[in-house]
C-alpha cells in the first residue's frame, strides 16, 4: 500500500453498486450462488444478479424475517446464499432469524446491508442504519465487514464468499471516493495501513476512511504525522495492528458512521485496553439524525475530516 | 427404509415412542410432553411408514428427504424417533435436558449433527424448509422437506410470510404438517389467540390443503402420497390431534404443555401404554 502518497480521492461508485456488480460477477463464477432480496433489489443492486440469473434469485417480498430463514435453508441445502436489504431492515427485522437460524447453528449465510449510515440522506432516520455494527458483532461467529470504497467492496464480496460461515457486510448508498488501486489485496481480519504515521493513529471504517485521509493531510500540514488504518473488518478485529498502533503512536482516534456507543470504537478500545492502552477519542454518532442531503448531514452530525482533525488534536493533548 | 412396516408394527412403534416420551420427560423433571405425544403418529409415519427417504447410516446423504421440527419444544418425540431409527443412542434418552446430553432442551445441530435445524424459537422452521426445498429444486434433487408446525406457533407472523413465499415460488417439494392439538402454554388456543379456521387460511395462501385425523396412520400415509403427487404448490396438512394423546390424564390437559409427569404419573402413564 502507498505510504504518504497524495490521494486524489476521485468519486467512484457507491459501495452498494460495487456490491451489486461483484455479486453478479460472483454468480458467473460460481453456479451455487443464490440471492434473496426483500423488494429492494433496484436499491440494493442485487438486480444485476437477478437479471442474469433469475432462477437463482429469490424475491421474498417485504418480509425480511422469512427472507433470512429462507437464506439459511438455502445454505443448509448446499447453496452459497446471499441475502440483502437495507441494513436497517436486514439486521433489525431479521435479527431473531439471524440469531437462531444462522449464528447459533453456524450456517453459511452472507448478509449484505445497503443504505447504511446517515449518508442515505433525504429518507431520514427510519431508513438510516446506525446500530447494525453493534448488532452484527453481537452474533457469535459472524464476520463483520465494512468496506470503504468500490475496490474494497468487490474484493470483500469475494472474500466473504470464500469464507465458510456467516458474514455481514455493510454498504452505503452515497457515491464515495476511490481510495484503493484496483490491485489492492484485502484479507478478512487484517487492517490496511493506508498512510504511515508516528504521532497519532486514525482508525476508520466505511466512508470515514476518505475523511480520515483528508484529516491526515491537514494534520501533516501542521507537522503532525498521522497513521491511517482502514478497518474494513470490524469482526474479527485486527488486535495486533491496534496494539502496535497504540504502542507506536500512543494516541488513537476512531471514526465511524455509526453510533459511537456501540460500534468499531468501543471494540478498538477493548482491544487496546487488553493489549496496550493509550489515549483515545471517538468520532461517530450519538443519536438519530434527520432528512437532508448526505453532505449536509455528514457535516451537521460531525462526520467529516475537520471533526477528525479536532479529535486528533484533542487526543494529542492528552498523550 | 427398505420395507415399510405394517400398520400394526407402526402402532407398536408409536406406543414405544410414547413410553420414551414419558420416561424422558419424567427423568428430566421438565420438558413438553403434551405436544410431543400429539405428534407421535405424524413423525412415526414419516420416519417409519415408508414416506421419508432417509438413511440413519448415512445421515448427510445429499438426496435424503429432510425433516424439521419447527415446534422445537416437542423434541422428546423427535429424540425418541431418532433413537428408534438409529440416528442417536437409545440408552441416553433419559439424559434429556441434562448437562452434556446430546438431547438438549430444544433440538440443537451442534449436539446432533444429523438434525436438519436447530429450532426452539417458534415460527422459523417453515422458512427453513422452503429454503431447503428451493435448494433441492435448483440441485435437481428428488429431496422433499417435511416440517411440523404447532397450532400456537401459527400465531407467529413469519409463518404467513413463509406461506406466501411457498405458494408464490411453487415450492411443491415441501409439506407442512400442523399439529393442531388446540392447546398452547397459557391455555386453549381458541382462548389465547384463535387460529381457526386454520385449513381455510392455508387454502387462501395458495397451499394444497388436507385435513385429517393426525392419529390415523393410514390417513397420514395417504396424505403424504397426495402431497408428493401435487405439483405446482406446496402442501399443508392440518392434522387434528389431541394434546397428551395416549395417556388419559394428560389428554386435552393444558397443564402438560410444559410440565413433566411426576414419578407416580410416569408409572400410571406407562401402565396405560403397555
Amino acid at each position: 500500500m502507498p505510504t504518504k502518497t497524495k490521494f486524489e480521492l476521485k468519486t467512484g461508485m457507491a459501495t452498494r453498486e460495487a456490491f451489486g456488480k461483484a455479486l453478479a460477477e460472483l454468480g458467473r463464477r460460481n453456479p451455487d450462488v443464490v440471492v434473496c432480496d426483500a423488494d429492494l433489489s433496484k436499491s440494493t443492486m442485487t438486480n444485476y444478479f437477478a437479471k442474469e440469473f433469475p432462477d437463482r434469485f429469490f424475491e421474498c417480498g417485504i418480509a425480511e424475517a422469512n427472507m433470512t430463514a429462507i437464506g439459511a435453508g438455502l445454505a443448509s441445502g448446499g447453496k452459497l446464499a446471499f441475502i440483502s436489504s437495507f441494513s436497517c431492515f436486514a439486521m433489525n427485522k431479521g435479527f431473531e432469524q439471524l440469531r437462531v437460524t444462522v449464528a447459533y447453528p453456524n450456517v453459511n449465510v452472507k448478509v449484505v446491508g445497503t443504505h447504511s449510515g446517515i449518508s442515505i440522506g433525504e429518507d431520514g432516520p427510519s431508513q438510516m442504519s446506525i446500530e447494525e455494527i453493534s448488532l452484527a458483532c453481537s452474533l457469535p461467529g459472524f464476520v463483520v465487514l465494512s468496506p470503504a470504497d468500490e475496490v474494497a467492496t468487490r474484493a470483500l464480496v469475494f472474500a466473504a464468499a470464500e469464507h465458510v460461515g456467516p458474514v455481514f457486510m455493510r454498504t452505503g448508498r452515497l457515491k464515495v471516493p476511490v481510495v484503493y488501486q484496483p490491485d489492492q489485496k484485502f484479507e478478512i481480519g487484517k487492517a490496511v495501513e493506508v498512510i504511515e504515521g508516528t504521532d497519532v493513529t486514525i482508525i476508520a471504517t466505511g466512508l470515514m476512511l476518505a475523511e480520515a485521509i483528508r484529516a491526515a493531510e491537514t494534520l501533516e500540514a501542521d507537522g503532525v504525522s498521522a497513521r491511517v488504518l482502514d478497518f474494513h473488518t470490524v469482526k474479527p478485529l485486527d488486535r495486533d495492528t491496534i496494539a502496535r498502533a497504540s504502542a507506536e503512536t500512543r494516541a488513537i482516534v476512531v471514526a465511524e458512521e455509526h453510533l459511537v456507543d456501540s460500534g468499531l470504537g468501543v471494540r478498538v478500545a477493548q482491544a487496546a485496553a487488553e493489549t496496550r492502552p493509550c489515549a483515545m477519542e471517538f468520532v461517530g454518532l450519538t443519536g438519530y439524525a434527520e432528512s437532508g442531503s448526505p453532505e449536509e448531514l455528514l457535516k451537521k452530525y460531525g462526520l467529516v475530516a475537520p471533526n477528525i482533525v479536532t479529535a486528533a488534536q484533542k487526543v494529542l493533548s492528552r498523550k | 427404509m427398505s420395507q415399510s412396516p405394517s400398520l400394526e408394527q407402526l402402532q407398536d412403534i408409536c406406543k414405544q415412542v410414547r413410553r420414551d416420551i414419558i420416561e424422558m420427560t419424567g427423568a428430566a423433571k421438565s420438558g413438553h410432553p403434551g405436544g410431543s405425544l400429539s405428534a407421535v403418529e405424524i413423525l412415526v409415519t414419516l420416519f417409519f411408514g415408508g414416506v421419508m427417504r432417509h438413511d440413519p447410516a448415512n445421515p448427510k446423504w445429499p438426496e435424503r428427504d429432510r425433516f424439521i421440527l419447527s415446534k422445537g419444544h416437542a423434541c422428546p418425540v423427535l429424540y425418541a424417533v431418532f433413537a428408534e431409527a438409529g440416528y442417536t443412542p437409545k440408552d441416553q434418552l433419559k439424559t434429556l435436558r441434562k448437562l452434556g446430553s446430546i438431547y438438549q432442551g430444544h433440538p440443537d445441530v451442534r449436539f446432533i449433527p444429523s438434525l436438519e435445524a436447530s429450532t426452539g424459537s417458534l415460527g422459523e422452521g417453515l422458512s427453513l424448509a422452503l429454503g431447503m426445498g428451493c435448494a433441492a429444486r435448483l440441485n435437481h434433487s428428488p429431496s422433499r422437506t417435511y416440517v411440523v408446525l404447532g397450532d400456537g406457533e401459527s400465531q407467529e407472523g413469519q409463518i404467513w410470510e413463509a406461506a406466501m413465499f411457498g405458494s408464490y415460488h411453487k415450492v411443491d417439494n415441501v409439506v407442512a404438517i400442523v399439529d393442531y392439538n388446540k392447546i398452547q402454554l397459557d391455555g386453549f388456543v381458541k382462548d389465547i389467540m384463535d387460529v381457526a379456521p386454520l385449513a381455510d387460511k392455508w387454502r387462501s395462501f395458495g397451499w394444497h390443503t388436507i385435513e385429517l385425523d393426525g392419529h390415523d396412520i393410514s390417513a397420514l400415509k395417504a396424505a403424504f402420497a397426495e402431497a408428493a403427487a401435487t405439483k405446482g404448490k406446496p402442501t399443508a396438512i392440518v392434522a387434528d390431534t389431541i394434546k397428551g394423546k395416549g395417556v388419559s390424564f394428560m389428554e386435552n390437559n393444558p397443564k402438560f404443555h410444559g410440565v413433566a409427569p411426576t414419578a407416580d404419573e410416569v408409572k400410571l402413564a406407562l401402565q396405560e401404554l403397555q
